[in-house]
Protein backbone atom coordinates (compact mmCIF):
# COMPACT_ATOMS: atom_id res chain seq x y z
CA UNK A 1 0.00 0.00 0.00
CA UNK A 2 1.19 3.42 -0.97
CA UNK A 3 2.98 5.30 2.24
CA UNK A 4 1.36 8.42 3.63
CA UNK A 5 3.55 11.08 3.63
CA UNK A 6 2.70 13.17 6.71
CA UNK A 7 4.29 16.78 5.97
CA UNK A 8 0.98 17.61 3.68
CA UNK A 9 -1.98 15.66 5.81
CA UNK A 10 -4.27 18.88 7.00
CA UNK A 11 -5.90 18.65 10.17
CA UNK A 12 -9.19 16.70 10.31
CA UNK A 13 -12.26 17.55 12.50
CA UNK A 14 -11.02 19.16 16.07
CA UNK A 15 -13.31 16.40 17.58
CA UNK A 16 -13.70 13.21 15.17
CA UNK A 17 -16.98 12.33 16.73
CA UNK A 18 -19.17 15.95 16.54
CA UNK A 19 -17.23 17.02 13.70
CA UNK A 20 -18.35 14.10 11.35
CA UNK A 21 -22.10 14.06 12.71
CA UNK A 22 -22.03 17.70 11.85
CA UNK A 23 -21.17 17.46 8.13
CA UNK A 24 -23.36 14.29 7.68
CA UNK A 25 -26.71 15.98 8.85
CA UNK A 26 -25.38 18.99 6.51
CA UNK A 27 -24.74 16.49 4.00
CA UNK A 28 -28.66 14.75 4.35
CA UNK A 29 -30.10 18.33 4.79
CA UNK A 30 -28.97 19.38 1.80
CA UNK A 31 -29.95 16.00 -0.10
CA UNK A 32 -33.03 16.04 1.34
CA UNK A 33 -33.64 19.74 0.74
CA UNK A 34 -31.88 20.76 -3.13
CA UNK A 35 -31.54 24.04 -3.54
CA UNK A 36 -30.99 24.89 0.08
CA UNK A 37 -27.58 26.06 1.00
CA UNK A 38 -26.39 24.55 4.00
CA UNK A 39 -23.67 25.94 6.03
CA UNK A 40 -21.10 23.11 6.42
CA UNK A 41 -17.17 24.58 7.61
CA UNK A 42 -14.80 23.40 4.47
CA UNK A 43 -17.81 21.78 2.90
CA UNK A 44 -15.83 19.41 0.29
CA UNK A 45 -13.44 18.81 2.28
CA UNK A 46 -15.77 17.70 5.70
CA UNK A 47 -18.15 15.85 3.52
CA UNK A 48 -14.70 13.20 2.53
CA UNK A 49 -13.82 13.19 6.13
CA UNK A 50 -17.22 12.50 7.14
CA UNK A 51 -18.52 9.92 4.46
CA UNK A 52 -15.11 8.36 3.34
CA UNK A 53 -13.85 4.95 5.04
CA UNK A 54 -11.60 2.21 4.35
CA UNK A 55 -14.50 0.34 2.14
CA UNK A 56 -14.93 3.50 0.04
CA UNK A 57 -12.96 4.23 -3.55
CA UNK A 58 -12.31 8.22 -4.16
CA UNK A 59 -10.90 9.86 -7.58
CA UNK A 60 -9.65 12.96 -7.43
CA UNK A 61 -9.01 15.49 -10.06
CA UNK A 62 -6.03 17.26 -10.65
CA UNK A 63 -6.73 20.46 -8.55
CA UNK A 64 -8.07 18.43 -5.44
CA UNK A 65 -5.00 16.18 -5.38
CA UNK A 66 -3.49 17.79 -2.68
CA UNK A 67 -6.32 16.43 -0.32
CA UNK A 68 -5.30 13.06 -1.32
CA UNK A 69 -2.92 12.47 2.14
CA UNK A 70 -5.34 13.76 4.14
CA UNK A 71 -8.30 12.10 3.36
CA UNK A 72 -6.05 9.02 3.02
CA UNK A 73 -4.37 9.39 6.44
CA UNK A 74 -7.63 10.64 8.71
CA UNK A 75 -10.62 7.95 6.41
CA UNK A 76 -8.14 5.51 5.09
CA UNK A 77 -10.58 5.42 1.68
CA UNK A 78 -8.65 4.07 -1.46
CA UNK A 79 -7.54 6.38 -4.37
CA UNK A 80 -8.39 5.21 -7.75
CA UNK A 81 -7.16 6.46 -11.07
CA UNK A 82 -10.27 5.79 -12.65
CA UNK A 83 -13.53 8.03 -12.40
CA UNK A 84 -15.62 4.60 -13.19
CA UNK A 85 -14.30 2.59 -10.32
CA UNK A 86 -15.09 5.38 -7.65
CA UNK A 87 -17.59 5.54 -5.17
CA UNK A 88 -17.24 8.79 -4.27
CA UNK A 89 -15.46 11.78 -7.12
CA UNK A 90 -14.04 15.38 -5.98
CA UNK A 91 -13.60 17.47 -8.66
CA UNK A 92 -11.26 20.61 -7.05
CA UNK A 93 -13.00 22.94 -9.94
CA UNK A 94 -16.45 22.89 -12.01
CA UNK A 95 -14.13 22.52 -15.26
CA UNK A 96 -12.19 19.53 -13.82
CA UNK A 97 -15.65 17.86 -13.54
CA UNK A 98 -15.40 14.64 -15.90
CA UNK A 99 -18.61 13.47 -17.87
CA UNK A 100 -21.50 12.80 -15.44
CA UNK A 101 -22.52 9.17 -17.63
CA UNK A 102 -18.41 7.99 -16.94
CA UNK A 103 -19.72 7.75 -13.11
CA UNK A 104 -21.02 4.78 -11.81
CA UNK A 105 -24.69 4.77 -12.02
CA UNK A 106 -25.27 1.73 -9.92
CA UNK A 107 -27.34 -1.41 -10.92
CA UNK A 108 -31.70 -1.14 -11.59
CA UNK A 109 -31.17 -3.95 -8.20
CA UNK A 110 -28.17 -2.02 -6.46
CA UNK A 111 -28.94 2.12 -7.89
CA UNK A 112 -26.78 2.98 -4.25
CA UNK A 113 -24.05 1.63 -5.71
CA UNK A 114 -23.49 4.54 -7.70
CA UNK A 115 -21.12 7.55 -7.48
CA UNK A 116 -21.69 10.49 -5.20
CA UNK A 117 -20.26 13.58 -7.08
CA UNK A 118 -18.50 16.36 -4.52
CA UNK A 119 -17.53 20.01 -6.71
CA UNK A 120 -15.79 22.87 -5.39
CA UNK A 121 -17.99 25.41 -7.58
CA UNK A 122 -16.56 28.30 -6.46
CA UNK A 123 -20.08 31.21 -6.32
CA UNK A 124 -23.30 29.29 -5.63
CA UNK A 125 -26.40 31.60 -5.02
CA UNK A 126 -30.26 30.79 -3.77
CA UNK A 127 -31.17 33.29 -6.39
CA UNK A 128 -32.52 32.88 -10.24
CA UNK A 129 -30.37 30.97 -13.12
CA UNK A 130 -31.62 27.68 -12.24
CA UNK A 131 -35.15 25.99 -11.85
CA UNK A 132 -35.13 23.13 -8.99
CA UNK A 133 -38.22 21.20 -8.75
CA UNK A 134 -38.55 17.30 -7.04
CA UNK A 135 -39.10 15.48 -4.18
CA UNK A 136 -38.17 17.98 -1.24
CA UNK A 137 -38.89 21.14 -3.04
CA UNK A 138 -41.67 22.84 -2.27
CA UNK A 139 -43.12 23.97 -5.76
CA UNK A 140 -39.79 25.14 -7.23
CA UNK A 141 -36.35 26.96 -6.29
CA UNK A 142 -33.70 28.62 -7.57
CA UNK A 143 -29.91 27.94 -7.63
CA UNK A 144 -27.18 29.99 -9.19
CA UNK A 145 -23.94 28.26 -10.18
CA UNK A 146 -21.83 30.02 -12.72
CA UNK A 147 -19.62 27.75 -12.76
CA UNK A 148 -21.75 25.20 -14.50
CA UNK A 149 -22.75 25.77 -17.69
CA UNK A 150 -25.29 23.91 -19.91
CA UNK A 151 -23.22 21.01 -20.92
CA UNK A 152 -23.95 20.11 -17.04
CA UNK A 153 -27.30 20.83 -17.44
CA UNK A 154 -27.92 18.71 -20.30
CA UNK A 155 -25.66 15.95 -18.33
CA UNK A 156 -28.26 16.67 -15.48
CA UNK A 157 -30.95 16.03 -17.52
CA UNK A 158 -29.62 12.60 -18.79
CA UNK A 159 -29.02 11.83 -15.37
CA UNK A 160 -32.22 11.69 -14.39
CA UNK A 161 -33.60 9.74 -17.39
CA UNK A 162 -31.58 6.54 -15.87
CA UNK A 163 -33.42 6.70 -12.63
CA UNK A 164 -33.54 4.70 -10.14
CA UNK A 165 -29.84 4.67 -11.56
CA UNK A 166 -28.01 7.80 -11.60
CA UNK A 167 -25.56 9.90 -9.25
CA UNK A 168 -25.88 12.34 -7.13
CA UNK A 169 -24.15 15.82 -6.45
CA UNK A 170 -23.06 17.76 -3.85
CA UNK A 171 -22.06 21.42 -4.74
CA UNK A 172 -19.65 23.18 -2.54
CA UNK A 173 -18.78 26.51 -2.06
CA UNK A 174 -16.59 27.09 0.90
CA UNK A 175 -18.43 27.05 3.56
CA UNK A 176 -21.54 26.22 2.08
CA UNK A 177 -22.83 23.24 0.60
CA UNK A 178 -25.78 22.43 -2.06
CA UNK A 179 -27.26 19.14 -2.85
CA UNK A 180 -29.04 17.62 -6.16
CA UNK A 181 -29.87 14.11 -5.60
CA UNK A 182 -30.70 12.00 -8.72
CA UNK A 183 -34.33 13.46 -8.65
CA UNK A 184 -33.91 16.92 -8.48
CA UNK A 185 -34.97 18.06 -12.35
CA UNK A 186 -33.12 21.19 -13.38
CA UNK A 187 -34.71 23.94 -16.01
CA UNK A 188 -32.10 26.88 -17.43
CA UNK A 189 -34.33 30.10 -16.93
CA UNK A 190 -33.20 31.89 -20.08
CA UNK A 191 -31.97 35.63 -19.46
CA UNK A 192 -30.49 35.61 -22.58
CA UNK A 193 -31.11 39.16 -24.43
CA UNK A 194 -31.38 38.72 -28.31
CA UNK A 195 -28.73 41.04 -30.20
CA UNK B 1 -2.97 -0.87 7.42
CA UNK B 2 -1.47 2.55 6.47
CA UNK B 3 2.44 2.89 5.87
CA UNK B 4 3.89 6.26 6.98
CA UNK B 5 6.69 7.35 5.19
CA UNK B 6 9.75 6.96 6.84
CA UNK B 7 8.89 3.50 9.06
CA UNK B 8 11.51 1.88 6.56
CA UNK B 9 13.76 3.89 8.11
CA UNK B 10 15.36 1.39 11.55
CA UNK B 11 16.51 4.07 13.23
CA UNK B 12 13.32 5.86 13.45
CA UNK B 13 11.39 2.50 13.87
CA UNK B 14 13.24 1.61 17.05
CA UNK B 15 12.69 4.99 18.47
CA UNK B 16 9.51 4.80 17.86
CA UNK B 17 9.30 1.18 20.03
CA UNK B 18 11.16 2.95 22.69
CA UNK B 19 8.84 5.62 22.91
CA UNK B 20 5.48 3.68 22.82
CA UNK B 21 7.08 2.07 26.04
CA UNK B 22 8.37 4.83 28.15
CA UNK B 23 6.85 5.58 31.22
CA UNK B 24 5.13 8.61 31.30
CA UNK B 25 7.01 10.26 34.46
CA UNK B 26 10.09 10.08 32.48
CA UNK B 27 8.42 12.08 29.30
CA UNK B 28 6.62 14.41 31.48
CA UNK B 29 10.24 14.78 32.96
CA UNK B 30 11.71 15.10 29.83
CA UNK B 31 8.87 17.77 28.23
CA UNK B 32 9.69 20.27 31.04
CA UNK B 33 13.38 20.35 30.44
CA UNK B 34 12.85 20.18 26.82
CA UNK B 35 10.43 23.37 26.05
CA UNK B 36 9.37 21.90 22.86
CA UNK B 37 7.78 24.10 19.89
CA UNK B 38 3.86 24.81 20.08
CA UNK B 39 2.11 22.05 17.95
CA UNK B 40 -1.30 21.65 16.32
CA UNK B 41 -3.50 18.15 16.18
CA UNK B 42 -3.42 16.37 12.47
CA UNK B 43 -5.05 13.22 14.66
CA UNK B 44 -5.97 13.83 18.02
CA UNK B 45 -5.39 11.06 20.90
CA UNK B 46 -7.56 8.21 20.22
CA UNK B 47 -7.68 5.12 22.59
CA UNK B 48 -8.53 1.05 20.61
CA UNK B 49 -7.29 -2.08 20.34
CA UNK B 50 -5.03 -3.81 18.39
CA UNK B 51 -4.67 -7.23 17.40
CA UNK B 52 -1.07 -8.68 18.50
CA UNK B 53 0.13 -11.77 16.66
CA UNK B 54 3.25 -14.08 17.21
CA UNK B 55 4.13 -17.69 17.73
CA UNK B 56 3.18 -18.10 21.63
CA UNK B 57 4.78 -21.52 21.69
CA UNK B 58 8.36 -20.59 20.16
CA UNK B 59 7.17 -22.92 17.07
CA UNK B 60 5.10 -23.48 14.50
CA UNK B 61 2.35 -20.41 12.51
CA UNK B 62 1.73 -16.85 14.06
CA UNK B 63 -1.40 -16.68 15.27
CA UNK B 64 -3.65 -14.27 17.58
CA UNK B 65 -2.45 -13.39 21.17
CA UNK B 66 -4.72 -11.04 22.03
CA UNK B 67 -6.05 -7.53 21.78
CA UNK B 68 -4.18 -4.59 23.24
CA UNK B 69 -4.98 -1.28 24.19
CA UNK B 70 -3.25 1.23 22.55
CA UNK B 71 -3.45 5.31 22.03
CA UNK B 72 -2.43 7.07 19.09
CA UNK B 73 -2.20 10.67 17.70
CA UNK B 74 -0.66 12.47 14.75
CA UNK B 75 0.85 16.46 15.05
CA UNK B 76 2.56 19.20 13.91
CA UNK B 77 5.20 20.89 15.02
CA UNK B 78 5.23 25.55 13.83
CA UNK B 79 8.22 24.61 12.96
CA UNK B 80 7.16 21.78 10.29
CA UNK B 81 8.10 18.12 11.65
CA UNK B 82 5.09 16.03 12.05
CA UNK B 83 5.46 13.53 14.74
CA UNK B 84 2.85 10.27 15.14
CA UNK B 85 3.16 7.95 17.99
CA UNK B 86 1.45 4.66 18.92
CA UNK B 87 1.63 4.08 22.73
CA UNK B 88 0.77 1.00 25.07
CA UNK B 89 -1.91 1.96 27.57
CA UNK B 90 -4.90 5.01 27.40
CA UNK B 91 -3.01 7.82 28.30
CA UNK B 92 -3.79 10.50 25.93
CA UNK B 93 -0.83 12.54 27.30
CA UNK B 94 2.20 10.00 27.22
CA UNK B 95 1.04 9.43 23.28
CA UNK B 96 1.37 13.49 23.15
CA UNK B 97 4.33 13.56 24.49
CA UNK B 98 5.60 10.54 22.59
CA UNK B 99 4.50 12.13 19.32
CA UNK B 100 6.30 15.16 20.10
CA UNK B 101 9.41 13.57 20.48
CA UNK B 102 9.26 12.03 17.61
CA UNK B 103 8.79 14.79 15.62
CA UNK B 104 11.89 16.82 17.46
CA UNK B 105 13.73 13.70 16.46
CA UNK B 106 13.32 14.62 12.92
CA UNK B 107 14.81 18.12 13.53
CA UNK B 108 17.79 19.50 14.35
CA UNK B 109 17.40 19.04 18.17
CA UNK B 110 17.85 15.11 17.19
CA UNK B 111 21.00 14.96 19.12
CA UNK B 112 19.02 16.59 22.56
CA UNK B 113 16.12 14.23 22.66
CA UNK B 114 18.58 11.72 22.08
CA UNK B 115 20.49 12.00 25.03
CA UNK B 116 18.07 13.50 27.37
CA UNK B 117 14.80 11.27 27.10
CA UNK B 118 16.38 8.10 24.56
CA UNK B 119 18.84 7.05 26.46
CA UNK B 120 17.80 7.33 29.93
CA UNK B 121 14.31 5.21 28.50
CA UNK B 122 16.25 2.83 27.47
CA UNK B 123 18.33 2.10 30.19
CA UNK B 124 15.50 1.82 31.99
CA UNK B 125 13.53 -0.42 29.75
CA UNK B 126 16.51 -2.93 29.91
CA UNK B 127 16.98 -2.38 33.83
CA UNK B 128 13.28 -3.40 33.78
CA UNK B 129 13.11 -6.45 31.68
CA UNK B 130 16.28 -8.01 33.63
CA UNK B 131 14.77 -7.24 36.89
CA UNK B 132 11.89 -9.27 35.22
CA UNK B 133 14.10 -11.99 33.95
CA UNK B 134 15.93 -12.40 37.24
CA UNK B 135 13.00 -12.93 39.19
CA UNK B 136 11.87 -15.14 37.12
CA UNK B 137 15.00 -17.29 37.19
CA UNK B 138 15.01 -17.12 40.67
CA UNK B 139 12.09 -19.25 40.49
CA UNK B 140 13.12 -21.80 37.72
CA UNK B 141 12.92 -25.05 38.44
CA UNK B 142 15.41 -27.94 37.71
CA UNK B 143 14.38 -31.50 37.41
CA UNK B 144 18.03 -33.05 37.26
CA UNK B 145 16.69 -36.34 38.30
CA UNK B 146 14.22 -36.76 35.12
CA UNK B 147 15.04 -37.29 32.11
CA UNK B 148 14.54 -34.65 29.47
CA UNK B 149 12.35 -36.22 26.78
CA UNK B 150 14.46 -35.47 23.37
CA UNK B 151 13.40 -32.33 21.43
CA UNK B 152 11.86 -33.66 17.97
Amino acid sequence: MSGVDLGSVLPGFDDPAFGSQAAFRAALQALSRPGVLVDCERAAYSLCLALLDQDTRLWLSPAAQALGPSLRFHTGCVLVPEVAQADFVMAGTAREMPPLESLATGSDEAPHRSATLIVEVGELAGDGGWKLSGPGIPGDAGLRVPALGERFLEEWQANGTRFPRGVDAFLCSGGRVCGLPRTTRIEALMFRVES
Amino acid sequence: MLQLVGSENPERREWMGILSRAPLEMLERWRAGANPPAHRWLRRPETGLVMVRGRAGGTGEQFNLGEMTVTRCALRLESGESGVAYVQGRSHRKAELAALADALLQSGRKEMVLKELLLPVKARLAGDAEAMQRKAQATRVEFFTLAREAAE
